[in-house]
């Protein structure tokens, strides 16, 4: 069911809370066995929460927009008296102490956050399966990973476990998981959306985004927690100015991201991106290629300055306040240290650390971290003076569909691969949304990409109703059942 | 070769650097004024406090420094306990840091001449947590950390390395910690609201670094303990090592770090949690404008309205309490340069002696006032009114009353007459030794409790011998 029409019944009185939060209490219990997307449920929370939201209406009070929707939570976004482990050992037994910013907003609204998704470790990965806690499975096809890393959101509203996620996208983490598990995943312009209580990975590229079955349940869920308030002092309103609303796709010049349709990408994956540039044209937008030669630096600056930011936004976990206790028998803090942070981290978070502390290291700053800053802007740049002549941009969301478990994990190069055609997007700090376009002939769902202008994020969303309404989006709840 | 790093606490702020805590944290409990953005709890991010900007820009402009046009924040990282985050929220000079300010210098009156130290910078960041050692810095088997420290804004502040004596750098701190408080930025009489990081370096030898100091005092101290140590290591032969040595404020010695230390790297890179922040110029002027009176000044002014010498001046504004004190005292009727020589001869040594500071002293200035003022009209001698100063402050009582000076002469006579009968012998001898009469002029004394001037119980004193001498 669509959030869109619980909130609105919810809200009318024809819908009781408590019901549709047991329907899906129900079907996350069928699923959880076989997909493993949750790592945390809050069962007797929710119902207790919709008990209230119901009790609210009798009594005549508006419980907010999103009034009785379940909605699931990325493990690593904070949300009070639950567990916030970022799918690592290392957070084992801490309870975050407060909401993050949206999670307050959609609170506010009347939703019902049910539970914690899982994660790559730290969001480090692109297929889930870095979680120290066991992988998340495709619902499409359990023997294939989910995409990551917010892979436990992408499989709960593919599944149809919850109608709505959040995630969050630091080089495609929100897009990958919905193009692999055939839903919409929308990644904001960087600081629209707060990030205050969202645990930082990389925190100048990544952003909170969500997932949704169709167009129009994105449109409500980023509007209740968009419009970043005052703990986010990154905040990026005021740097450009207001858009226009969207006048329709009739006119509009849309560029096809030449790069991202070449070498590397599965074939299927460039007929779909071509079938998505016909609809549009269909819609009445013009399409041309565009080439954007220096998108071939994205990936290793992106790597380079996430793994950087990691070194540094990951030296607190060390035992000492909260998560994996520090052992008491150390001869000293260093000591203490490597123990916990070596038994605490898993390999992938292990690599990036490593990765991006000597990066910064006096002695490499300039040969490393400095050029990776100066390919960010000359990306960021480019793509923007791109989006001077084209209100859009479009590519596929990865080069290929799911791949199976284990395919990738044992070579990070190949994994890394996944994000070649997000990451511009994250450097460039532009909203895209990832829309379900089509199947594989091995029945894998294929997303494609959106892009637009920073701010422009309603103008993404808009377009995408608009071709959904013209009935050229495959909608993934329409397929994605129990089995 | 010495120069200074001196971190100042902006206690004028209500809150923390980053989070809305309040930042006077003294009177409580451990771990009650922290919340996720000073705990470094996960998803927590900084908000600059503006107010501590405008700070950190009054000291700028107060030290001639060059406030930036852009400054930014920097993550500086090392792994201790005393830090959330295992990084501090700091500023760079290098690699493209902007700081708040940089250059600028601080005069130092030595005597006849006056020193320019120059600065190198100026800059702003949090503060650490407090760890807290059970016994002293080598013998605590475990420790305890209190974060409520952790996030309260600090000013650091560097000077080039001009200092050439550890006298030097007591007397620099000093007069920084004048202009602190002159400035009001920094209440610098608050336990650990000041504390310096000294780099030294003798002849030939590689820097040493001491960290941990917390007073002007101990900054001489624990330099001069270095000297010494560093000149033994040379007399025997031995090299200076670069080196981080902590000052063990309790058995007052500096203490090399127990295992060998790698040389740290800090791993500055830009904070992309904190917009870089435009200082634009008409508010740099705005701030410039109303700077209040500083030390130098303040010393010019003194010079000029009380006609006090530069060294007296000097020295009252060396410290803010000590100057609005005299000034206090003037405005109670008090001559300026009685007041002045009183407070620098005789209420600065009995307040040391007594262990007390200038706050002590303010609730007694009607008495300090009082007592000065009956010496100067001459109702006291100068040994009643320093008795009297020195009861006064040890006590820290208000003084019931003030004995008056005996000086009916016939009284002070007969008194002589007295002692001479009970001390016969004493007398004969100081008739021949007029060096022996002290101990005659001391009974007197003893007897009127030093009522007396000495110096007319000498002269009745003299008057008698003639009087016997005489045939």
């Amino acid at each position: 069911m669509e959030a869109f029409s619980i909130a609105d019944k919810v809200r009318r009185g024809e819908l009781s809370a408590q019901e549709v939060m047991g329907k899906y209490i129900d079907l996350i219990s069928r699923w959880e066995p076989k997909i493993h997307a949750f790592l945390y449920v809050d069962e007797k929370g929710a119902l207790e929460r919709a008990r209230q939201i119901d009790d609210l209406v009798k009594k005549g009070i508006d419980p907010g927009r999103l009034a009785g929707v379940p909605i699931a939570v990325k493990d690593n976004i904070a949300v009070k008296g639950m567990p916030l482990t970022c799918a690592s050992k290392i957070l084992s037994g801490y309870v975050s102490p407060y909401d993050a910013t949206v999670v307050s907003k959609l609170r506010q609204a009347g939703s019902i956050i049910v539970g914690k998704t899982n994660l790559d470790e730290f969001a480090m990965g692109s297929s889930t399966e870095y979680s120290a806690f066991g992988p998340t499975r495709n619902p499409w096809d359990l023997e294939r990973v989910p995409g990551g890393s917010s892979g436990g959101s992408g499989a709960a509203v593919a599944s149809g476990e919850v109608p709505i996620a959040l995630g969050s996208d630091t080089g495609g983490s929100v897009r990958c998981p919905a193009s692999f598990t055939g839903v919409y995943g929308f990644k904001p312009t960087y600081g629209l959306v707060s990030r205050y209580g969202l645990v930082a990975f990389s925190n100048s590229i990544e952003v909170i985004g969500g997932f949704s079955t169709t167009a129009k349940d994105m449109e409500l869920l980023f509007s209740v927690i968009r419009n970043s308030d005052a703990p986010d002092p990154m905040d990026q309103t005021s740097v450009f100015s207001g858009p226009t609303s969207f006048p329709g796709l009739r006119g509009m010049r849309v560029g096809l991201l030449k790069e991202t349709v070449g070498e590397g990408a599965e074939p299927e994956v460039v007929k779909a991106t071509y079938a998505f540039a016909e609809a549009l044209r269909e819609a009445g937008a013009l399409v041309d290629e565009v080439s954007i030669p220096d998108l071939s630096l994205a990936l290793p600056a992106y790597y380079l300055l996430t793994s950087a930011e990691a070194s540094s936004n990951l030296a607190r976990y060390d035992g000492i306040r909260y998560g994996m206790p520090c052992p008491l028998d150390a001869k000293d803090w260093n000591e203490a240290y490597s123990k916990v942070r070596g038994e605490g981290f898993g390999p992938e978070v292990k690599r990036r650390i490593m990765m991006g502390s000597f990066a910064l290291s006096s002695g490499y700053y300039d040969a490393y971290y400095l050029k990776a800053v100066a390919a960010r802007s000359k990306i960021r740049q480019e793509m923007l003076k791109v989006l001077n002549d084209f209100q859009f941009l479009i590519g596929p969301t990865n080069p290929t569909t799911a791949p199976k478990l284990g395919e990738r994990i044992t070579d990070p190069l190949s994994m890394y691969l996944l994000d070649l055609d997000t990451v511009p997007v994250n450097l460039a700090g532009i909203p895209a949304l990832s829309i379900p376009f089509g199947k594989s002939s091995s029945g894998m769902p294929i997303g494609v990409q959106l892009m637009s202008s920073p701010l422009r994020d309603d103008w993404v969303i808009k377009a995408a109703e608009e071709l959904e309404a013209m009935g050229r989006v495959e909608m993934a709840s329409k397929v994605a059942t129990v089995e | 070769m010495i120069g200074l790093e001196v971190h100042a606490q902006l206690t004028s702020l209500k809150s923390k650097l980053f989070c809305s805590c309040s930042a006077d944290y003294r009177r409580l409990p451990p771990n009650t004024s922290v919340c996720p953005v000073c705990l470094g709890l996960p998803g927590s991010l900084p908000r600059l406090n503006g107010r501590a900007l405008e700070e950190v820009l009054k000291i700028a402009l107060a030290l001639h420094s060059d406030p930036a046009h852009e400054t930014v924040f920097y993550r500086k990282h090392y792994f201790y306990p005393d830090m959330a985050k295992n990084f501090q929220i700091s500023q760079y000079d290098r690699g493209g840091g902007v700081t708040v300010a940089k250059g600028g210098w601080l005069d130092l009156t030595l005597g006849q001449f006056v020193k320019r130290v120059k600065i190198r910078r100026v800059q702003l960041e949090e503060d650490v947590a407090k760890i807290v050692y059970p016994s002293s810095l080598l013998s605590s088997e475990y420790v305890m950390v209190d974060y409520n420290r952790a996030g309260v804004a600090l000013c650091e502040m560097v000077t080039e390395p001009d200092l050439s004596s550890p006298r030097e750098a007591r007397l620099f701190i000093e007069k920084y910690a004048s202009i602190l408080d002159h400035l009001g930025v920094t209440d610098t009489s608050l336990e650990g609201s000041l504390r310096v990081d000294a780099n030294i370096s003798i002849d030939g030898g590689e820097r040493v670094e001491l960290k941990n100091i917390n007073s002007p005092k101990d900054v001489e101290k624990a330099l001069n303990y270095e000297v010494q140590r560093q000149i033994m290591i040379v007399e025997r032969g031995g090299k200076i090592e670069m080196q981080t040595r902590h000052w063990d404020e309790l058995n007052r010695v500096t203490v090399a770090p127990r295992f060998k230390e790698e040389e740290e790297d800090y791993r500055y890179f830009p904070e992309s949690d904190l917009p870089p922040i435009r200082i634009e110029q008409d508010f740099v002027e705005s701030l410039r404008a109303a700077l209040p009176e500083l030390p130098d000044e303040r010393a010019e002014r003194f010079v000029r309205q009380y006609g006090l010498t530069p060294y007296q001046a000097s020295v009252l504004v060396s410290q803010k309490r000590l100057a609005d004190f005299f000034e206090d005292t003037v405005r109670r009727g008090l001559n300026a340069a009685d007041s002045a020589d009183w407070l620098m001869n005789e209420v600065l040594g009995d307040l040391a002696d007594a262990k007390k500071e200038l706050t002590d002293l303010f609730p007694l200035i009607d008495d300090v006032v009082r007592v000065v003022g009956l010496y100067e009209k001459q109702q006291i001698t100068g040994k009643i009114a320093k008795r009297q100063l020195k009861q006064l402050i040890i006590s820290g009582r208000p003084l019931e009353e003030v004995p008056t000076p005996v000086r009916d002469e016939s009284v002070i006579t007969s008194i002589v007459s007295e002692v001479i009968a009970e001390n016969p012998r004493a007398y004969e001898k100081a008739k021949r030794d007029p060096k022996a009469m002290n101990y005659l002029v001391g009974q007197v004394m003893k007897k009127t409790r030093a009522r007396a001037d000495a110096k007319v119980i000498i002269d009745i004193l003299k008057k008698k011998i003639a009087e016997d001498e005489r045939p």
